[in-house]
């Protein structure tokens, strides 16, 4: 009885950021077309190369079908239904001058995100991006005293139109798949990060992703180049207004990392998940790949979802540099109705070559979380290793945990090893706990934050505490 | 302190207690004795509010609150301390976190703030040495790993931390050797306060040799067949059960 209770409190619980920002907001007619293509590109004042790679996509993206292999009900999508272009930043008379809106500083300290310098987390430059369009990029003077270069990707199209050209697409081709295709064609903004050869970034670099306008989509894009010895932290952040209907969220993150180069980087997606009936939420369909070009360089991906409706997400490593080494740490957390089918592929390709894989999925509600991963090794992979381990947790007794892992090795002097493991939170568990004093819900998020804690540590100190007051809040009501 | 009238309880449909009366006052020890099955894990699991237990008749009362009415929790932070016979392991929970949201949500429950976290590893520090627990136990997850002694030594060292104000020690003797017997009893009895009061569930006289229960209930088959003082747990060592179940016509 005393669970009812407690189940119903928590689905009455609100998603703590499903708030919406009343902006004026210039949105793009609903629809989909090569004038949509061309219109998002003449917005942005793109040049001829940018509009022939958009529309070489979507050329493409229009002979594909969604694809329907995951462990997922993804509903009928219509891409006609969605605006593909959506600002909330006003423009001022003067060229190039823009102001920033009150309104949208306050939205984004709403988030804990400041947009001031002097209110901003120490140690940590923001890219803030609502809707379409990057709102403000901080820190970015004295980064540049480093020759780093941090700012929108419309911007870097602008003023680094090499750097931009040499590597979009390079890692995630368009033709990669269907979503890749249509994020190529209608990609709106996102953050470019170039780090030049032996500089160690001196802060932490932050992408806070937010969707506002109702019926629109987000088609994010970043690109991270992290030349030879240089090193960056990466953190990304998303969230979304509650809305009954679903959203689409489509992005592409590529990365690109030279010799004994480093990069970390960092999700934490709080999506709106949709209500305990499974009304709305975010769709999150997400490319995101690494590719580790030069000799010993290293690439990790620590992600912490909890939110969105559907997550397909595999954030993906390419281990073509000798002795390059690549890590995945994942929580994936769903309850209620969500459904995520997300993990990693580490092809190795180079000599000498190591991955590491943790998953750690919680399935609650009447949810379904799959761990999908794909360990390849190539023919000329000599002595590559792999190490993966899955684990699965799950509340209750309606939701779902599946692990689908594939191998594919060519070369016999590898290594690859798997673990898996299925566990319950037990009655006992959770008797115990009562028994001290604590309470279920606080039971949960111990147990939870315990069993997590392996990928918890790899994110940086801020975003650790973050992450953990997300699994106590995503879980509440898990229990049944 | 603990006042149980007329007890009718049991799991999943069968009856295990069918009327049950006992009152422990402030300071007393009441040692609770019985054949297996008799119904002795059911009376504490019940006291502290096991859910998978159903009472169907009769009432708690705890300083005078009726307890049937509250949560586990809310048991527990109104001080009542279950030793368990069989502590759960809970990987991946360090006991320094598990005993830090035990003793702060007790605090909460009192109205007091949380501890900072100097604070609470000194606290930690100092009742540790109470039950001799080695420091590398505190810093593992909750009970992985553990000897059945060091377990029982584990639940006397939460109690040292959570000072409760009634406690049950259910068979915290199984599985103990005599040293460690000495070590909990020792540890028990130097954290008793004038008025704690505790139930002591027991096959075995030895562990009562250190507790000095004022009072010794048997219980057989749900119900308390025969109430005596210390010198009871004594004849029972020395000749069983059987005379006590024919004395009262079972």
């Amino acid at each position: 009885m005393a669970e009812n209770a407690f189940l119903r409190e928590v689905a009455e619980k609100k998603y703590e950021y499903g708030f919406e920002t009343k902006v004026d907001t210039e949105i793009l007619e609903k629809g989909l077309s090569e004038d949509v293509v061309r219109m998002i590109s003449r917005k942005k004042g793109e040049p001829e190369w940018l509009l022939d790679f958009r529309l070489e996509a979507f050329r493409f993206w229009q002979t594909q079908k969604q694809p329907s292999w995951g462990h997922l009900t993804l509903p009928e999508i219509d891409y006609q239904a969605i605006s593909y272009y959506a600002d909330p930043t006003k423009k001022s008379a003067g060229e190039g001058n823009r102001e920033i809106d009150p309104e949208l500083m306050k939205t984004f300290d709403k988030l804990g995100i400041p947009l001031e310098e002097r209110l901003a987390l120490s140690g940590t430059a923001v890219d803030a991006v609502m809707d379409s369009v990057s709102v403000k990029t901080t820190f970015r003077e004295r980064l540049a005293e480093k020759g780093i270069i941090f700012c929108s990707i419309s911007e870097a199209v602008k003023a680094h139109p090499d750097l931009v050209r040499a590597h979009l697409g390079s890692v995630v081709p368009y033709r990669d798949n269907y979503f890749a295709a249509l994020n190529s064609a209608v990609f709106s903004d996102g953050s470019f990060v170039y780090i030049p050869k032996g500089v160690r970034c001196p802060m932490e670099l932050s992408t806070y992703f937010r969707i506002n306008a109702r019926g629109t989509g987000q088609f994010e894009r970043t690109l991270i180049v992290c030349d030879d010895d240089a090193y960056v932290s990466y953190l990304e952040g998303c969230t979304a207004p509650m809305r009954d209907e679903n959203q689409l969220h489509a992005a592409i993150v590529e990365i690109v990392v030279g010799a004994r180069g480093e990069v970390k980087y960092s999700t934490v997606q709080n999506w709106y998940p949709g209500d305990s009936e499974g009304k709305g939420g975010v769709l999150n369909l997400v490319t995101k790949r690494g590719l580790l070009k030069g000799d010993d360089s290293r690439l990790s991906w620590t992600q912490v979802e909890t939110g969105s409706a559907i997550t397909w997400k595999y954030p993906s490593c390419v281990l073509q540099g000798d002795r390059s080494q690549a890590e995945f740490y994942s929580v994936a957390v769903t309850n209620n109705f969500q459904q995520a089918d997300t993990g990693t592929k580490m092809i190795h390709l180079g000599r000498g070559t190591k991955s590491t894989i943790i998953s750690k999925g919680i399935s609650a509600g009447r949810s379904q979380n799959s761990y999908r991963g794909l360990v390849k090794v190539g023919r000329k992979a000599d002595g590559a290793r792999n190490y993966s381990s899955c684990d699965s947790l799950l509340l209750g007794s309606r939701c779902g945990a599946h692990t689908f892992p594939y191998m594919d090795v060519q070369n016999d002097t590898a290594v690859v090893e798997h673990e898996a493991t299925t566990s319950k939170i037990s009655e006992d568990q959770l008797f115990y706990c009562n028994q001290r004093g604590i309470a279920t819900e606080d039971a949960v998020g111990l147990i939870v934050n315990g069993y997590a804690k392996d990928v918890l540590n790899k994110l940086p100190m801020e975003f650790a505490v973050e992450a953990q007051k997300l699994l106590n809040v995503s879980l509440e009501g898990a229990v049944g | 302190m603990l006042e149980i009238n007329n007890l009718h309880a049991g799991i999943a449909g069968k009856e295990i207690l069918k009327g049950i009366n006992l009152t422990v006052a402030d300071g007393e020890i009441h040692a609770v004795m019985g054949t297996n099955g008799a119904g002795k894990s059911t009376l504490s699991n019940v006291i502290v509010g096991h859910p998978a237990y159903e009472v169907t008749e009769g009432s708690i009362l705890f300083n005078g609150q009726d307890l049937l009415a509250m949560s586990t929790e809310e048991r527990a932070n109104a001080g009542i301390f279950m030793s368990f016979q069989a502590p759960t392991e809970i990987p991946g929970v360090s006991m320094t976190n598990f005993m830090r949201a035990a003793v702060n949500a007790r605090r909460a429950a009192q109205g007091r703030e949380a501890l900072s976290a100097g604070d609470f590893l000194k606290l930690m520090r100092e009742k540790r040495k109470i039950v001799e627990l080695d420091a590398k136990l505190t810093s593992r997850s909750v009970n992985e790993g553990f000897s059945g002694g060091e377990k029982k030594r584990n639940e006397i060292f939460q109690m040292a931390m959570l000072e409760p104000s009634f406690c049950i020690l259910d068979e915290t003797d199984s599985g103990l050797d005599v040293d460690a017997l000495r070590i909990v009893a020792e540890g028990f009895n130097s954290l008793r306060k004038e008025d704690t009061s505790a139930i002591v569930i027991t096959h075995y006289q030895r562990l009562l040799d250190y507790l000095k229960p004022d009072v010794v209930h048997v219980l057989i088959d749900g119900r308390i067949v025969k109430t005596g003082g210390p010198e009871l747990a004594g004849e029972i060592e020395r000749r069983g059960f059987d005379w006590i179940k024919e004395e009262a016509g079972l």
